[in-house]
Parts: structure tokens; sequence; C-alpha cells
């Protein structure tokens, strides 16, 4: 499937034969098990299998929480209490469900971070890139549709502001806005459409994860050198490469195990740790809380949202340039949109030809003070839209376009890299020797094949 | 099976028409019934799929324009009350003296972001003071209590740096006649269809 020569799924049996002929979904499955895997993956290939996990928690624990909860304005609310204090396990449940959704967040974060640093999204992988960069944009819809289903004060002016932002479009914004809600306001048509497509787009993510796994077991996987694994034979390729069943399989498991302690630690001792008290107050049109703030995996955008006041001198511009059409609210909304569009471009804006930022100097720096920025964003998102803050939000969205727009092209023709490893065997077996000059103990550079 | 085979006798066919001009009954029947097959699947398609995207608008109940009346007889200056209009909170205020003065006192050269009035029922004037209100003195305010940056219900009775209103989500400040005067919001809030039908009864819508 990946180009990279590998043995294949053969029946041997008299059964497995009369299945494949009809059916070859064993050898599929075991194609894409048994894909050569780069031998020198780190710990930041694990998250792949954390963003499975979550998917599949996500799904399981909210099937069985859509069984006791109702999509009603007047018993929303109350539906939830009930599976807090009534349904069995139902607090369980509900907590996973909803520090679920942050563990996917934090982990979908880390993942798109490490396609950064090492260059997994340059060629061949742009469709890897693009078809996880929907899969993110359907997760952020998930999510926010799924805060508004406790119809607390938080989800109820949450939903306003983020259905405000389509009604912030010139001419068709109040028409879409009222579309989308079913209404001049969030009310209960608001909320069962919402319900629906909560139950509906993790499917959809599904569907985009299973071509997103496609994508790069056609092209392979990347690795921490950005090196091709070597295809011209089987004996290289084999050097290079190692079966992801069940080398990988047991790394990613170990790595959940440890992943999964600390996040059952979250829900056993405090699930309300990153959630907000407001939102234990039902949903009430006539007061808005005193501040609303979105989840703390959307705060970085909010920022971003929230920095174009009508006395930024770029926001005075645009509106000259456009006749007053393009105000501080649509420029705000264009900004936050505008910060994942160029997000998405990274394979076509980066034009370095050297994948993996290990070899790159100057683009460690840049980056580092990407993810910094990162941080500064979503600390800014969650402060008052006051004073210093908004100044802060206004440095940190420049830089992002920055890094995006300027950097990222700039950096291509004007960095040296750094000589790169001819094959990741080389790069390996570097790694192991330097583990054997740190420690006493080294595995061997040739491991015994397994079974 | 095999798609290539079969298109290859109708590009074979459409190349051979493009050199000849002639009277190639064949390929342009053929071509008509390619269009007509696809029209009709663009308009079938469409009936399909306008009606599934209707059902997302208004419902008849939600559409069915509501008037309602307000008893304002109980307000003294300085109270304010906010009523849910159309799933909005329509605010009712009877300002003070200092208000109505601190309103006209504002020269509409101090209005940097907004000079229109937004009030349906003085359509196309300018955003004075007297515009924004119900009466000649100035006492009734009547507003709809909602930000129009992205919708929150500012914090009244004197709140934010003009003792109007303060929107608590993103920072704008609305003066004593709901005027937009600093912060995110692209316009002053919008005074809904409103008139006195008697001396304490407002009909909103």
């Amino acid at each position: 499937m990946s180009g990279i020569p590998h043995d294949h799924y053969e029946p041997k049996t008299n059964p497995e034969k009369w299945m494949h002929r009809r059916l070859p979904i064993v050898g599929l499955i075991y194609d894409t098990i048994m894909i050569p895997t780069p031998k020198n993956l780190n710990w930041m290939w694990i998250w792949g299998i954390v963003l499975f996990f979550c998917l599949v928690l996500q799904i399981v624990t909210g099937i069985v929480l859509a069984m006791h909860y109702t999509a009603d304005v007047n018993h929303a609310f109350a539906s939830v209490e009930h599976i807090m204090r009534n349904v069995n396990g139902g607090h369980m449940l509900r907590y996973l469900h909803q520090n679920g959704a942050m563990l996917f967040f934090f982990a979908v974060y880390l993942h798109m971070f490490r396609s950064m640093y090492y260059g997994s999204y340059k060629a061949p992988r742009e469709i890897t890139w693009i078809i996880g960069m929907l899969i993110y944009l359907a997760m952020m819809a998930t999510a926010f549709m799924g805060y508004v289903l406790p119809w607390g004060q938080m989800s109820f002016w949450g939903a306003t502001v983020i259905t405000g932002l389509f009604g912030a479009i010139p001419g068709i914004g109040d028409t879409l806005q009222t579309w989308l809600l079913g209404g001049p306001a969030v009310d209960n048509a608001a909320l069962t459409r919402f319900f629906t497509l909560h139950y509906l787009l993790p499917f959809v993510i599904l569907g985009l994860s299973i071509v997103h796994v496609w994508a790069f077991h056609t092209t392979g996987n990347n690795n921490p050198t950005g090196v091709e694994v070597r295809r011209t034979s089987r004996e290289e390729a084999d050097k290079d490469t190692l079966p992801f069943w069940p080398y990988f399989v047991i790394k990613d498991l170990f790595a959940l195990a440890i992943i999964l302690a600390i996040f059952w630690a979250l829900i056993g001792f405090m699930p309300n740790f990153l959630g907000h008290t407001d939102n234990y107050i039902e949903a009430n049109p006539l007061v808005t809380p005193p501040e609303i703030v979105p989840e703390w995996y959307f705060l970085p955008f909010y920022a971003i949202l929230r920095a174009f006041t009508s006395d930024v001198w770029i926001v005075i511009a645009v509106n000259w340039l456009t006749f007053g059409i393009v105000d501080a609210t649509f420029f705000g909304v264009l900004a936050m949109f505008g910060s994942i569009f160029v997000w998405a471009l990274l394979p076509w804006l980066d034009t370095s030809s050297v994948r993996s930022g290990r070899y790159r100097p100057m683009f460690k720096i840049w980056f580092w003070l990407f993810i910094v920025n990162f941080v500064v964003l979503t600390w800014a998102g969650a402060m008052p839209a006051e004073g210093i803050y908004t100044n802060i939000a206004l440095i940190g969205t420049t830089y992002w376009f920055a890094y995006f727009l300027v950097i990222m092209p700039l950096l291509g023709v004007l960095e040296k890299p750094l000589p790169q490893p001819a094959t990741i065997e080389e790069d390996f077996k570097a790694s192991l020797k330097s583990d054997k000059d740190g420690g006493p103990k080294g595995p061997a550079a040739d491991p015994i094949p397994a079974e | 099976m095999r798609p290539e085979h079969l298109l290859q006798p109708r590009t074979h066919m459409k190349g051979r028409m493009l050199v000849s001009h002639s009277d190639d009954n064949d390929a342009t029947r053929r071509d008509f019934i390619y269009y007509a097959t696809a029209g009709a699947g663009v308009v079938v398609t469409g009936a399909a799929v306008w009606p599934l995207v209707h059902q997302m608008n208004p419902t008849a109940d939600v559409q069915a324009l509501s008037s309602i009346f307000v008893d304002v007889g109980g307000l003294e200056p300085g109270g304010q009350l906010t009523v849910n209009f159309l799933g909005k909170p329509v605010f009712l205020r009877r300002r003070t003296l200092e208000e109505i003065e601190a309103g006209r006192a504002v020269a509409l050269s101090d209005l940097s972001i907004d000079r229109d009035s937004r009030n349906p029922n003085k359509p196309g004037t300018d955003a004075s003071d007297a515009n924004r209100t119900m009466d000649d003195a100035g006492e009734w305010l009547v507003m709809t209590g909602v930000c129009t940056h992205l919708g929150c219900v500012p914090l009244g009775n004197g709140a934010g740096d003009f003792g109007g209103w303060f929107c608590p989500c993103h920072g704008s400040h609305y003066d004593t006649a709901g005027r937009i005067r600093r912060g995110p919001a692209p316009e002053n809030m919008h005074i809904p269809v409103a008139r006195f039908v008697d001396e304490t009864t407002v009909q909103l819508g």
C-alpha cells in the first residue's frame, strides 16, 4: 500500500482462501497494521493513537449520554442534572465525555505541532495535512455544538456569540444567522439542530480519519529526520523500518496508558477544573454572564477574534478601503477564520526543501516562538477584553499571521540548513550510539526480529 | 467494467465532429442527451436540496410576528424594564435628568463609530440624542438590549466609561443614549419599532 516493499497477506488455509476470494478484508487489515514504519519515530508520534482513542471514547460515551438527554429548552438543563444525579454512573460518563473533549483537543494540538516541527505536511503529504485540518474544523464544530447542549449560561451565550460571527458577514449575515438558529435568537430550534449535528459530525470525523490514515499509508510515515524510507529494495526498506504491529502498537499503548493515568486523575479528583462554573446556571436570555469565555481549546482564536477593535489602525484602513463594508466585527471574524485558513495552507507557504526542523537552525527559533505565542494567545483569550490584554492579543495575532505569511516563505530562501543523515538507518544507529555513550546499557544496534 | 473503453468512441467522434463540422446527427443527438440529463440532474438535485435547506429557516410559529404591550407606569426616573421580545431583551428606560443632559451634550462629531440613529421609528436620521428617544423630552429610551458586536446583553445602570451600558463580552461601551462610543461593536444599539399607545403603555412591534 505504501510503496515501501513489505510482505503482504497470503491466505494459507482453505477457509482463508475462500474468504479472500470473496472479501479481502483480512488482507486489508493485515496490510494496514503491518505497514512499515520508520524505526526512528520518537514520542511525538503517539498522538495519532491517542486521538483515535479519544474519538472512540467520545462516540461511545456520547451515545449512552444521548439515551438520557432531552434536547428541549425546558428540559435540557434538568436532563443533564438528571444524568449527573440519577443515571447509574451518569456523572462518570458525563465527566468522561466533557473532559474527553479536552484531551481530544490537547492531543490534536500536539499532533499538529509535531507535524509543523518535523515538516510532516510537506510533499507528498499535503493531502494528509489538509484532511487533518478538515478533521480539526469538524472537531471544533462538534465541540462547540456539544457545549450548547447542557443549556447553561455559557452554552447559551457562547452559542449567541459564535452564531453572531456569521451574522457579522455583510449583506447575507442576518439571513444566514437566522437560518442557522431557526429564529431571531438562540432558542429551541437551535438546540435541537445542534443536538442532531453534534451526534452526526463525529461519524464524519471518523470517515475523515480513515481517509487521513489511508493518505499517510500511501505516502508512508514521516519521521524525525524527514528523510524518506528507502524503497529501492526490500532489504534496504527493512533496515529503515519496522512493522507497525507489534513494535509501534506496544509503544503507543504504553504512552496511552501514561496519558490515561493523568486523564483519570483529572476526572476522578478535579472533573470541573477546566470547565466554567457559569455553565451550572441555567441559560437565561435576558442576562449575560459577567464574562463570556469559551472552553480553553478555543481561547487562542477567541483572542484573535477580540483583538480587532475599531480603534486599531488596520481596521480603520480596511474599513475605509472597503467603503465601510468590513467593520471591526467582520474584520475580527475574518481574522479568526483566516488564522485557521493560513494554517491549512502551510504546505504551500513553507518554501524550505528540508522537511525536519531538526536541520533548520533558524526555523527552530521561529517555531518555538510560535508555540509560546500560542500559549500567550490562549492566556490572552481568557483575560477580559480590556486594556493591555487586547494589545497582547493584537501582537500575538500579528505574529501568528507573520509566521505563516512572511517567515515561512522567507526562511526557505534565507536559511542555511544543517546536513541531514543519508538514511533513517544511519539516524537510528546514531541515536543508539548516543544512548550507549550516556548510560551503561543500550539496546543492540540490530534488534532481533520478532516472530 | 472498463470506463476508458466506453469513453473512447465518444472522444473519437467528438474529434471527428470538430474537424468536419458535418451534420453528424449521432454526435449532436448524444450531446443533447448529455446536456438534457445534466440539466435535469441539476434541477432535481436543487429541488431535493432546497426543502432540506429551507426547513432550517424559522418555523411558522417563530415567524408569526408578535406585538407586545408593556406597562411602564411603574417606572421612576432612573428605572428600567427588561422584557423579552422575539427572543431578545428590550430595555425600556426612563432616563434621569443627568442622563438626558449627558446624552444631549454629546456632539455628533464625538460619535466616531456610528452616526446613524438606528431607529426605525425615525428612519434615516442621525444619532443625536433626540433621534434615539421616544418622546421630545428625551425621557424614554427604548432599545433592543443586544450588543451590536456579537449579541450579548450589555450591563446597564450607568455601566461603562460613558455612563450608559457596557458589554461584558468584548468590552463595548455605550453612552446614556445607547450609542456605541468605544470597543469592537460597529453600531449603536438598535431601537425596535415602538410607540406609546397611551400614557403608560408601550407597544413593541
